[in-house]
């Protein structure tokens, strides 16, 4: 029996505990923002006038705590998205596994870098 | 009505039959069989080998969803003969072949070692917390602490969700809803400690995480032992164990 021989452990857990906390907050907050930012917003119904304009936007990345909003709001819907995606390419057979990977999950990991990078650049 | 009226109608059963002496693939073959109103696929089938095809080959015991034996595609979909009616099937021919994603042994007989070693590989036991002899009683358990496991205690190993699961049928090696069922069925009794021992056993590429979520292996299970169910808690607890691993690797250096 298999007591003698360990398994390989997969990796697949640190993806899809990513994937699981995206799926969480996008559901919790997903619909919110597509209906402020969306509708709400560009309409002006039921929003301070200012709402959306740069100043706000700006300060709200520049806060430490907002910051860490958008961070894990943006990266972490990509890579609940990444896993998605890479597992249905996968059972389509669409290509080479690690093509996919790099074209799901590699976009993910680049938008997470890219916009922490981002976060950091435009200061506090 | 007379039973002479409902006994002259007939129903058609094309069944896929191979007999691994003669036949080089598997092929139809339809029979035609007299129909009532209270018969089973089963019934069908047994009265197709009493009286017309005695070659005919399936695997059935308890003839009332209880043994598991008895899973075979019916009408393409995943059914336990013995708990399908024909009254309660589209009218026309009924289609029977053996279990999906299974190698045929014999007409609607698959094979079912895999499937037996990967039960085996999950300490399908309890294994106590803390061993007790008899003089010592015995283990008590609240009703709520019976409820944490029960339904997943129903589980009959008939293995249609293995049949319906579209990972198993992509990789033979997948561990399967089954199988995890059963490993819920011990891991959440609260007599057994084995839960390590288990954890290991499907923290694999092929153990826990070849399930992608589908979710069918529930919607077609007879005894509603939501084996899904089973494997989403079992992620959830093989991804902590992925990390507290390194814990306890540290710890015991
Ligand atoms: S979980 Fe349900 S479908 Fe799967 S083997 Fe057990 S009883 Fe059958
Ligand atoms: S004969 Fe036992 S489950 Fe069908």
């Amino acid at each position: 029996m298999s007591e003698a021989v360990p398994v390989k452990r997969s990796i697949s857990p640190i993806f899809w505990l990513l994937f699981g906390a995206g799926g969480m907050l996008s559901a919790l907050f997903g619909p919110a923002l597509i209906l402020i930012t969306d509708v709400l917003g560009p309409t002006g119904t039921g929003l301070p006038a200012d709402f959306e304009s740069y100043d706000h936007a700006l300060a709200f990345a520049r806060n430490p705590l907002g910051k860490l909003v958008l961070l894990a709001v943006i990266s972490l819907f990509f890579w609940h998205g990444a896993e998605r995606i890479y597992l249905t390419l996968k059972d389509m057979k669409a290509g080479p596994l690690p093509v996919l990977k790099l074209a799901t999950y590699g976009v993910a990991a680049a938008v997470t870098l890219v916009t922490f990078l981002l976060l950091l650049a435009i200061g506090f | 009505m007379s039973e002479a009226a409902t006994l002259t109608k007939t129903v058609e059963l094309r069944i896929l039959r191979y007999l691994p002496a003669s036949d080089e693939s598997p092929s139809f073959r339809s029979f035609q069989v007299p129909y009532s109103d209270d018969m089973s696929v089963l019934q069908a089938l047994q009265t197709i080998k009493d009286t017309l095809d005695a070659t005919l080959s399936f695997r059935w015991s308890c003839r009332m969803a209880v043994c598991g034996s008895c899973g075979m595609m019916i009408n393409g979909e995943p059914r336990l003969a013995c708990n399908t009616f024909l009254r309660n099937l589209p009218p026309g021919p009924v289609t029977v072949e053996a279990l999906k994603n299974f190698p045929i042994e014999r007409d609607l007989v698959v094979s079912v070692g895999d499937f037996v070693k990967k039960i085996e590989s999950i300490y399908p036991y309890i294994i106590p917390k803390e061993p007790k002899t008899v003089a010592q009683g015995t283990y008590l358990q609240t009703p709520a602490q019976l409820a944490a496991y029960e339904s997943f205690s129903d589980c009959i190993n008939c293995m249609l969700c293995y049949a319906a699961c579209p990972q198993f049928g992509e990789n033979p090696d997948f561990i399967g809803p089954g199988a995890m069922a059963l490993l819920q069925r011990y891991n959440g009794d609260s007599r057994d400690g084995g839960q390590q021992k288990r954890l290991d056993a499907i923290a694999g590429e092929d153990g826990v995480w070849s399930c992608t979520a589908v979710g069918i292996c529930s919607e077609v299970c007879p005894k509603h032992v939501d084996p899904a169910n089973a494997i989403n808690q079992n992620k959830t607890n093989s991804a902590f164990d992925f990390f507290l691993h390194y814990l306890r690797k540290d710890a015991a250096q």
